[in-house]
C-alpha cells in the first residue's frame, strides 16, 4: 500500500517537474528569481493555477515570455507590468491596493474586527456578576451569626 | 436596537446567501480584457493565404471590425463557425487571427467549412496572442473603425453573445460614417 503511495506521489512530482520548461537559468539565483515570479502569477485559464503550475498552453507561452523577457535583463516590475498591459490585474495574486480592491484587502480586517467584537460583548455579558454587595441588615446578620458560632462549643 | 442584534447573525447569513447566489450566475472563466479602450497593439504577421504579404494593424482602420482567434485544434472554434459564416453573409466584416496553428491545416479547414473572413493571418507562435490577451482559442475582439478595441468576448460567439454586442456594433457603425 505504501510503495504504491509512493509510486502516486512520485508519478504527480515527475508531472509537476515536467509542467515547468527543462532549461533552467545558468545563474541559480536567477533561477530562484524566475521560479518565484512565477509562483506569485496567475495562469489566466486555469484560474486557481499559477503559472508555475499551470499546463495550459497559455501558462507555457507566458513561461516563455517572462524567462525571455528576463533574459533581456527586464526587472520583476517590469515583467509584472508587461504581464497585466495585457491580461489585467487578474494575473496577480497580490493585486494593487485601489478602489476596486480595497474591500479585499480590507475586508478580512474589517471582519476580524467584527468578530473580535462580537467575542467582547458576549464574554462580557457573559461574565458571572459575583456576589451581591449584601444590605446592612444583611450584614448585622452576618456578624450575628458568625458571633454566635464563635462562642458556642466546637 | 436590542432585537437588532439577535437578528444580525440571520441578516449577515442572508446577505452572504445573497452574494453567493449573485455568484452562480456569473462565469468566472469571463475576464475583462486589459486592452478595451486601447488601440490594437502593433503587428506585423503573414497572410494565411498569402504568407509572402504581411498584415499590419492598419487593416483595422476604416471599418468596424470583428477580430476572431481560431485554430484548427480547437473544437469550440468548429462549434462557433457556421455563426461567424452567418454573420459575414449579414455584411459584418470578421478578420480571422490563425492562432499556434499548422498554415496548411487551417487553408484545408477554411476550403472544407467555408472561408467566413475578410482575411486571415497567421500567429504561429502565439506571441501576438500574448500582446493581445488572449488565453484561449476561441476569442472575439471588436475593434471600432480608428482601431481601437471596445469589446472582447471568450468563448463561442452565438447567436446570444451577439445580441449584446450588436448594439455596440451598430452604434460604432454609426460613429464610423
Amino acid at each position: 500500500m505504501k510503495q504504491i503511495l509512493a509510486a502516486i506521489l512520485w508519478g504527480v512530482a515527475l508531472a509537476a517537474a515536467a509542467a515547468i520548461e527543462p532549461a533552467p537559468f545558468a545563474d541559480p539565483a536567477t533561477e530562484v528569481r524566475y521560479r518565484e515570479l512565477l509562483a506569485e502569477l496567475r495562469c489566466p485559464k486555469c484560474q486557481n493555477q499559477s503559472l508555475a503550475d499551470s499546463d495550459a498552453l497559455i501558462a507555457a507561452d507566458l513561461r516563455a515570455q517572462v524567462r525571455r523577457l528576463m533574459q533581456e535583463g527586464a526587472s520583476d516590475e517590469e515583467i509584472v507590468a508587461y504581464l497585466v498591459a495585457r491580461y489585467g490585474d487578474f494575473v496577480r495574486y497580490r493585486p494593487p491596493v485601489d478602489a476596486r480592491t480595497f474591500a479585499l484587502w480590507l475586508g478580512p480586517l474589517a471582519l476580524l474586527a467584527l468578530g473580535g467584537m462580537a467575542v467582547w460583548a458576549v464574554a462580557r455579558r457573559a461574565r458571572p456578576a459575583g456576589p451581591a454587595a449584601l444590605s446592612l441588615e444583611e450584614r448585622e446578620r452576618l456578624a450575628q451569626l458568625l458571633d454566635e458560632q464563635g462562642e458556642g462549643p466546637p | 436596537m436590542k432585537r437588532l442584534v439577535w437578528f444580525a447573525p440571520a441578516l449577515a447569513f442572508l446577505a452572504l446567501a445573497a452574494l453567493l447566489y449573485l455568484g452562480l450566475g456569473r462565469d468566472p472563466e469571463a475576464l475583462p480584457s486589459a486592452l478595451v479602450g486601447r488601440p490594437v497593439p502593433a503587428f506585423a504577421l503573414p497572410d494565411l493565404a498569402d504568407p509572402q504579404r504581411q498584415i499590419t494593424e492598419a487593416v483595422f482602420t476604416g471599418e468596424v471590425t470583428l477580430l476572431n482567434v481560431w485554430a484548427t485544434w480547437c473544437s469550440a472554434c468548429r462549434t462557433e463557425h457556421p455563426f461567424l459564416m452567418e454573420l459575414a453573409r449579414r455584411g459584418v466584416r470578421i478578420l480571422g487571427m490563425n492562432y499556434k496553428d499548422r498554415p496548411d491545416a487551417a487553408r484545408v479547414w477554411l476550403e472544407r467549412l467555408g472561408n467566413p473572413y475578410a482575411l486571415t493571418f497567421i500567429d504561429p507562435l502565439g506571441t501576438y496572442g500574448v500582446d493581445l490577451g488572449v488565453y484561449g482559442a476561441p476569442e472575439t475582439y471588436l475593434i471600432d473603425a480608428r482601431g481601437v478595441i471596445r469589446a472582447r468576448h471568450v468563448g463561442v460567439l452565438d447567436a446570444a453573445v451577439w445580441a449584446e454586442l450588436e448594439p455596440l456594433y451598430q452604434r460604432l457603425r454609426e460613429e464610423a460614417r
